[in-house]
C-alpha cells in the first residue's frame, strides 16, 4: 500500500490537528495569527510535496495520483493559502479571529484534495463531504451577522440535498455495474453496452450533485446569497477552491468511466454551459451589490469552463485547465479588494462605493481595472487567454452554438465589468474608502502582476496543462 | 434443537417488549421495554452467527443511545392528554398508511424468495473461515482506512462546528467565581442610599448596575469593556451627581 502518495494532505491534516490542538490549550492568548502563519508554512510544504509525489495508486486503489491531480491540488492548494492570507486582516477587523477558521479552511482543502484525486465514488463522496461541511462553518462563522448565519444555513440545506442526490445517484451506478471503482465502471460499460434505465438515472444525479457544488443554472440558486453573506474572505475561497475540486471531479469521470457514453451525457452538458452562461452574464447586470455581482460572474465564468467539458476532447479538458487557472488569479485579486472595501472602518459592499477610487488610491484601482478587464476577456490579459482556449476547442469539434453565445453572452457580461471600471474613474465620491492594509496590498498587486504577465507564461502553463490533460485521458 | 428453542424464546420476547414499547403509557418504562428488545435481538444476531452485530447492537443502541433517551426522557414533561389528543386528531391518518404498509408487507412476503447462486458464493466464499469481527476489520482497516480516516475528519470538522458555532464566551454572563465571592466586601455590593419622602430610587439616581466587581471578571479577548475599564460607571456617577 503506497501511503506516502497522499504525503500532502497527511501533512495539511496533522498541520490542522495541531492547529486545533494549540488553539485549545492556549487560553489566554488568541493564536489566530500564529496559527495562521503556521498554516502558510504548512500549505507551502505541502505544495511542494504535491510537485515532488510520483504519480499511481494507493490504498487499494481508493486513491490517484497523476499529472492531472497534481496541477488541481497545487491551484487548490494556493487557492487556500491566499485565502488564509486575505483572512489576517479581515477577521480582525471582524472580530472572528477564532482559530477554528484556520483549521476549518485546512480540512476543507484537504477534502477538496481527496476530491481531487478520487479514484472510487466512496473516496469521491467523503472527500465531497468534508470539504463542504467544512464550507458551511466557514460560511457561518461571522455568527453575530444575520447575514452569515443565513447564509450559513441556506447553503449547508441545500448542500446536503444536493449531496444526498449526489449519493442516490452513486448507489444507482452501484446497483447497475456492481462496482465503485472507476475502472471497474469503466470496464462494465464497454463490456455490456449500458444504456439502462438505472445506469442513466444514476449518472445524471452524479452530475447533478457536481453541478450544485460548481453552481452550473438550474442548481445556482443558492450562489448569490451564499456569495453576500459569507465574509469575504470565505467567499473567495468558496468561489475557488470547492470549484476546482468540483471541476477536477467533473473531467475525471467525464473522461474516465464516462467517457465512453459520452453521447448521453454531452448534449445535457452543453445544455447546462449555455445556461450558466447566459443567465450568470444577464443576472450580474442589476446587481449593485458588488459580492452578489461576483456570484453572477462566477456562475458564468463556471459556464466558460464547462465549455472545455463540453468539447470532451484533451483539448477542451486543457482549455478547462487553463480557464481555472487564470480565473484563480483575477478571482482572488478582484475579492482582495472587496475585502477591503471599509469606510470607516465598517464593511461597505455596494458598487457605488468603489465611487472615487481612481483618484483616492490609484494604485488599487488600477488593479480593479486589470481584473475587471481580464475578466471580461480584454486580449492581453490572463482571462482572454482562458476563453479562447475552451473556445477554441469547442470550435473543433463544431460546436458553433455554444461558441456563438458564449460569445454574445461574453460582450452582454463585458457591460457589468466595465461599469465598475467606469464608477472607480468617472464617478465623484461622496466619502473615500479606508486605507488599505498591507496584505491587501500585496494580494492585489501580486494577482494583478500575474494577471497581466500571464501571456509570457502562457507558453510552459499550456505545456504543463497539456501533460495533465493527457494524463487523464491515459489512465482509462 | 436448542437453538430452535432459543431462537423462540427470544423472539417471543422481542416481539412482547415490543409491544409493550409503544402500549405502555410511562415513557421511562417504554425505554426499559425497548432496551430489552435490543437485547433480545442481539440474541437472535448471536444465533445467526453475527457475534460482532450483537456486540454492537447492545453496547451502541442498549448501552448509549438508551442511556441518552432515558436522559432526556427523565428531563422532559410530556403531557399525556395532549398526547391523546394527537391520537383521535390522526387516527385516520395512520389507519391508512398502517392499511398500506400491511399489503406492501404480504406483497413481500408472498414474492419473497432467496437466490440460490448467493447462497453458494457464500458457502464459497474466502470468508466462511474468518470471523466477522475479523472481516470487518480487515475491510475497515486496512482496505477502506483512507475512507476510515477521512470519516473521522468529517465527524472532527462537525463537532468543531457545533463548538464554535455555539460556544459564546460571553463575559457579561455571571459566572460563579469562588475567590472572587470569598473576597468580596460588603461596600462593594450593598448600595445604601437615604431615599427622600415622594421620590423614588429612579429620581435620585438608580442603582448602578453591573457593579465594579464584574469588571474585574471579564477576559482579555472578550467584547465588552476591559479589566480596569470602568468608564461607563463614572459615567452613571456623574449622571446622578448632576440629578442631584
Amino acid at each position: 500500500m503506497n501511503w506516502t502518495l497522499a504525503i500532502p494532505e497527511i501533512v495539511l491534516t496533522i498541520g490542522g490537528l495541531i492547529i486545533l490542538l494549540v488553539g485549545a490549550m492556549q487560553k489566554k492568548k488568541n493564536s489566530f495569527f500564529s496559527s495562521a502563519i503556521f498554516l502558510t508554512a504548512i500549505f507551502i510544504a505541502a505544495g511542494f510535496l504535491t510537485l515532488t509525489n510520483v504519480n499511481g495508486l494507493a490504498y487499494y486503489g481508493l486513491f490517484v495520483n497523476d499529472e492531472f491531480s497534481r496541477y488541481m491540488k497545487l491551484l487548490i492548494l494556493i487557492a487556500g493559502l491566499l485565502t488564509i492570507i486575505l483572512s489576517l486582516d479581515f477577521n480582525k477587523k471582524n472580530k472572528t479571529t477564532y482559530f477554528e477558521f484556520i483549521a476549518l479552511i485546512t480540512f476543507s482543502t484537504v477534502g477538496a484534495m481527496i476530491m481531487v484525486s478520487s479514484n472510487n465514488l466512496m473516496s469521491l463522496y467523503l472527500g465531497l463531504e468534508l470539504s463542504s461541511l467544512s464550507l458551511y462553518i466557514l460560511c457561518a462563522i461571522d455568527r453575530n451577522n444575520l447575514l452569515s448565519a443565513e447564509s450559513g444555513i441556506k447553503y449547508f440545506i441545500l448542500g446536503s440535498i444536493a449531496s444526498a442526490i449526489l449519493l442516490y445517484g452513486i448507489s444507482m451506478l452501484y446497483g447497475s455495474t456492481g462496482a465503485m471503482e472507476y475502472d471497474n465502471i469503466h470496464k462494465a460499460i464497454v463490456s455490456t453496452n449500458y444504456t439502462n434505465m438505472e445506469f442513466v438515472i444514476g449518472l445524471v444525479f452524479v452530475l447533478v450533485g457536481i453541478c450544485f457544488k460548481i453552481s452550473a443554472v438550474p442548481f445556482h440558486m443558492w450562489t448569490p446569497d451564499v456569495y453576500q453573506g459569507a465574509p469575504t474572505p470565505v467567499t473567495t475561497f468558496l468561489s475557488t477552491s470547492p470549484k476546482f475540486a468540483a471541476f477536477a471531479l467533473f473531467l475525471r469521470l467525464m473522461s474516465g468511466p464516462f467517457g465512453s457514453l459520452s453521447y448521453q451525457w454531452q448534449f445535457l452538458i452543453e445544455v447546462i454551459t449555455l445556461l450558466s452562461i447566459v443567465i450568470g452574464s444577464v443576472g450580474a447586470v442589476s446587481q449593485t451589490n458588488i459580492k452578489r455581482m461576483m456570484a453572477y460572474s462566477s456562475i458564468a465564468h463556471m459556464g466558460y469552463a464547462m465549455v472545455g467539458l463540453a468539447a470532451g476532447t484533451t483539448n477542451g479538458v486543457l482549455g478547462t485547465i487553463i480557464y481555472l487557472t487564470t480565473y484563480l488569479f483575477m478571482n482572488v485579486g478582484t475579492f482582495s479588494i472587496i475585502t477591503s472595501m471599509t469606510k470607516k472602518g465598517k464593511i461597505v459592499e455596494n458598487i457605488h462605493d468603489l465611487a472615487g477610487l481612481g483618484k483616492s488610491d490609484p494604485g488599487i484601482a488600477v488593479a480593479m481595472a486589470i481584473f475587471m478587464f481580464s475578466m471580461a476577456g480584454v486580449p492581453p490579459l490572463a482571462g482572454f487567454f482562458g476563453k479562447f482556449m475552451v473556445f477554441w476547442a469547442v470550435i473543433q469539434v463544431h460546436l458553433y452554438v455554444l461558441a456563438t453565445v458564449g460569445i454574445v453572452a461574453s460582450v452582454i457580461s463585458a457591460f457589468f465589468y466595465l461599469r465598475v471600471v467606469k464608477i472607480i474613474f468617472m464617478d465623484k465620491a461622496s466619502e473615500c474608502l479606508d486605507h488599505r492594509s498591507l496584505s491587501i496590498s500585496f494580494m492585489s498587486f501580486g494577482m494583478g502582476t500575474l494577471t497581466v504577465i500571464f501571456i509570457i507564461f502562457m507558453g510552459p502553463m499550456v505545456h504543463v496543462g497539456k501533460v495533465a490533460a493527457q494524463s487523464l485521458f491515459n489512465l482509462s | 434443537m436448542t437453538p430452535i428453542i432459543l431462537f423462540y424464546i427470544f423472539a417471543i420476547i422481542l416481539l412482547l417488549s415490543a409491544i409493550m414499547v409503544v402500549s405502555v403509557r410511562n415513557s421511562v418504562h417504554a425505554a426499559l421495554f425497548l432496551i430489552l428488545a435490543f437485547c433480545n435481538a442481539a440474541g437472535l444476531f448471536m444465533l445467526a452467527g453475527a457475534e460482532f452485530l450483537a456486540v454492537l447492537l447492545v453496547a451502541i443502541y442498549a448501552g448509549a443511545v438508551m442511556v441518552l433517551f432515558m436522559f432526556i426522557v427523565m428531563t422532559m414533561q410530556t403531557e399525556l392528554v395532549q398526547l391523546k389528543e394527537g391520537v383521535q386528531r390522526y387516527m385516520p391518518v395512520g389507519c391508512v398508511i398502517a392499511f398500506i404498509l400491511i399489503i406492501e408487507f404480504i406483497l413481500i412476503a408472498i414474492h419473497w424468495k432467496v437466490d440460490p447462486k448467493i447462497i453458494n458464493q457464500f458457502s464459497n466464499s474466502p470468508l466462511q473461515h474468518i470471523s466477522n469481527t475479523k472481516a470487518l476489520g480487515n475491510i475497515l482497516y486496512t482496505h477502506y482506512v483512507l475512507l476510515f480516516q477521512i470519516c473521522g475528519l468529517i465527524l472532527l470538522v462537525a463537532m468543531i462546528g457545533a463548538i464554535v458555532l455555539t460556544l459564546h464566551k460571553n463575559p457579561n454572563n455571571r459566572r460563579q467565581n469562588i475567590a472572587k465571592q470569598h473576597r468580596r466586601e460588603p461596600n462593594q455590593s450593598l448600595e445604601v442610599h437615604d431615599v427622600p419622602l415622594n421620590k423614588s430610587i429612579k429620581d435620585i439616581g438608580g442603582f448602578i448596575r453591573p457593579k465594579e466587581t464584574y469588571y474585574g471578571v471579564t477576559q482579555e479577548d472578550s467584547f465588552g469593556p476591559k479589566p480596569g475599564d470602568k468608564s461607563d460607571i463614572t459615567e452613571k456617577r456623574q449622571q446622578r451627581e448632576q440629578i442631584k
